[in-house]
């Protein structure tokens, strides 16, 4: 199976009498980013599941490569109330790391600041990032991403992105990421799948975006009004939220 | 020196209490205290057997108490009942059947009041090695398991994901919570054995900012308890486990006082003047 690290081969699983998702394959290898898309309950988190070995296929096969580091951002995680937990207790959960590796981290991802906070008292967005934070901490061989940018802010969503993309150079992971809009994620991805509860079409983003099923799902042209704005930001912010070029002592 | 039944019941206590601090953190985290519960209920059908088979007490308890941890995994697999309803019918259930079996094997006398709340002052040497020797066991393999465990707490899933035995983990932690329930059932009883788990865990989280903190504190409100209680009993003639466990609610209760809120607003005006 040469450098890839990751392998579904007509993959499905079969709960309460239905499928959720039949006959996926998909292939991820070092230092790419392959995207999952599609509509909600179309098996995307499913098929990631899968490719975790967390869900045993029913039907097709799942292959692993041995012995890789593998970091998993989950689509919804709820921290107990009871727990006492500060981000570099979250940071470390599954490996222990040091603490110039988890500053690091945290860094990458902007709240450097929080690292002491209690979990519980971060917000959504900020949960977000610490999850990021994490994943890239272990600096995993494959990386599986879902939907991993929900509650954070839009410059903030650019941001995390291009970071990813960062990742990806400097540790050559390979990325399995979920999104439900490509047109965010496109120019980082290498291979897009677009799920409806099977493989619609795949490919690379610029024929898949002109492909005639994805056209079907998600409409030809984003609505003018809800087309991305791009605009350039004439300062920066700092993870605190105070403008950069206006404080330069910090 | 332990022949007087006054040191036994202080070393067995302070013992139980140190294995009970953490273990209960994680009853409290992962929303078990129910599961420990039916554990201790359905401990008589072990001290019934025990009895009727002339059997050492804590390992009957505890061979029952590991059968129907994995019965209510067998029925969370094979049924689409929520585990609060699991529980209550395997609790009850099996509380019912050591009663009716208590009943049909006339000859066994057993002290029903000192099952359901222990009899500290009456736990022999056997007892006492028990405690000590199986609780370092326990700990000893918590600490094993912390990781797997403590993650597996936090997010099934990603603990799974990332390549830990998170289910392993889990079913070792069950048969943690069944020797424990076994090894306490002479020293506090059925009835208030939930109670010396979760309240000490439960006061050690206000004082607390990280899971290792709270797991030792937890031990240590679980010892003072356990002195303060065993002592207190003692003045006032009181039954021993029952007074323990009035003890850990009051630390509690002082645990609720929001110290550091105190001392701020305290620098705060004194700072203002």
């Amino acid at each position: 199976m040469n450098n890839s690290l990751v392998e579904l081969n007509n993959c499905g699983v079969f709960r309460n009498q239905k499928w959720l998702v039949r006959g996926v394959s998909l292939k991820v290898s070092q230092g790419e980013i392959v995207t999952l898309i599609g509509p909600n309950g179309s098996g995307k988190s499913t098929t990631a599941k899968m490719s975790l070995d967390i869900l045993k296929p029913d039907e097709g096969t799942n292959t692993i490569k041995k012995d890789i580091r593998i970091s998993y951002v989950p689509q919804k995680i709820s921290i107990d109330w009871s727990l006492p937990l500060r981000s570099i207790d979250f940071v470390n959960l599954v490996t222990k790391h040091k603490t110039s590796e988890i500053n690091d981290a945290l860094g990458i991802t902007g709240i450097q600041h929080l690292i002491n906070e209690d979990v519980r008292n971060l917000s959504g967005g900020e949960f977000q990032r610490l999850l990021m934070a994490r994943a890239i901490a272990k600096e995993p061989h494959f990386l599986v991403l879902d939907e991993p940018v929900q509650g954070v802010d839009y410059s903030g969503e650019i941001a995390l992105y291009k970071t990813i993309q960062e990742i990806v150079k400097k540790i050559n992971c390979g990325i399995l990421l979920i999104s439900h809009n490509l047109h965010v994620v496109m120019s980082q991805t290498d291979y897009v799948i677009c799920l409806n509860g099977h493989v619609c079409c795949s490919g690379i983003p610029s024929s898949v975006i002109k492909d005639q099923e994805y056209i079907k799902l998600f409409g030809s042209n984003i609505d003018p009004t809800l087309s991305l704005y791009k605009h350039n930001h004439d300062h920066h912010h700092l993870p605190d939220g105070s403008i950069k070029e206006a404080d330069k002592n910090k | 020196m332990f022949d007087d039944f006054i040191i036994r019941a202080f070393v067995a206590g302070i013992g139980l209490a140190l294995i009970t601090g953490p273990l209960g953190c994680f009853i409290i985290w992962r929303r078990l205290s129910y599961f420990g519960d039916t554990i201790a209920h359905s401990a008589l059908l072990g001290v019934v057997i025990a009895y009727a088979m002339n059997f050492n007490l804590i390992i009957a308890v505890f061979a029952v108490s590991c059968f129907i941890a994995l019965s209510l995994l067998f029925l969370q697999k094979r049924t689409n009942l929520p585990d609060d309803a699991l529980l209550g019918l395997l609790a009850h259930s099996v509380l019912a059947i050591g009663l009716v079996l208590l009943g049909i094997v006339s000859f066994i006398r057993i002290d029903l009041m000192g099952l359901l709340f222990g009899d500290i002052l009456s736990v022999n040497i056997t007892d006492v090695l028990f405690v000590w020797v199986g609780g370092s066991i326990v700990l000893i393999v918590l600490i094993l398991i912390w990781r797997p465990l403590f993650a597996a707490t936090v997010n099934l899933e990603l603990a799974k994901a990332e390549g830990l035995n998170a289910d392993l983990a889990n079913a070792i932690f069950t048969i943690l919570i069944a020797s424990v329930i076994a090894i306490s059932i002479k020293i506090v009883g059925i009835l208030l054995i939930t109670g010396l788990l979760i309240i000490p865990a439960a006061a050690s989280r206000n004082l607390s900012s990280t899971p290792i903190q709270m797991a030792l504190i937890s031990s240590v409100i679980g010892l003072v308890s356990v002195v303060l209680g065993l002592q207190t009993s003692m003045i006032w003639n009181s039954p021993t486990g029952p007074t323990i466990l009035a003890i850990t609610l009051g630390v509690f209760i002082l645990s609720l006082i929001p110290l550091k809120k105190l001392l701020i607003s305290k620098k705060k005006i004194e700072l203002s003047n």
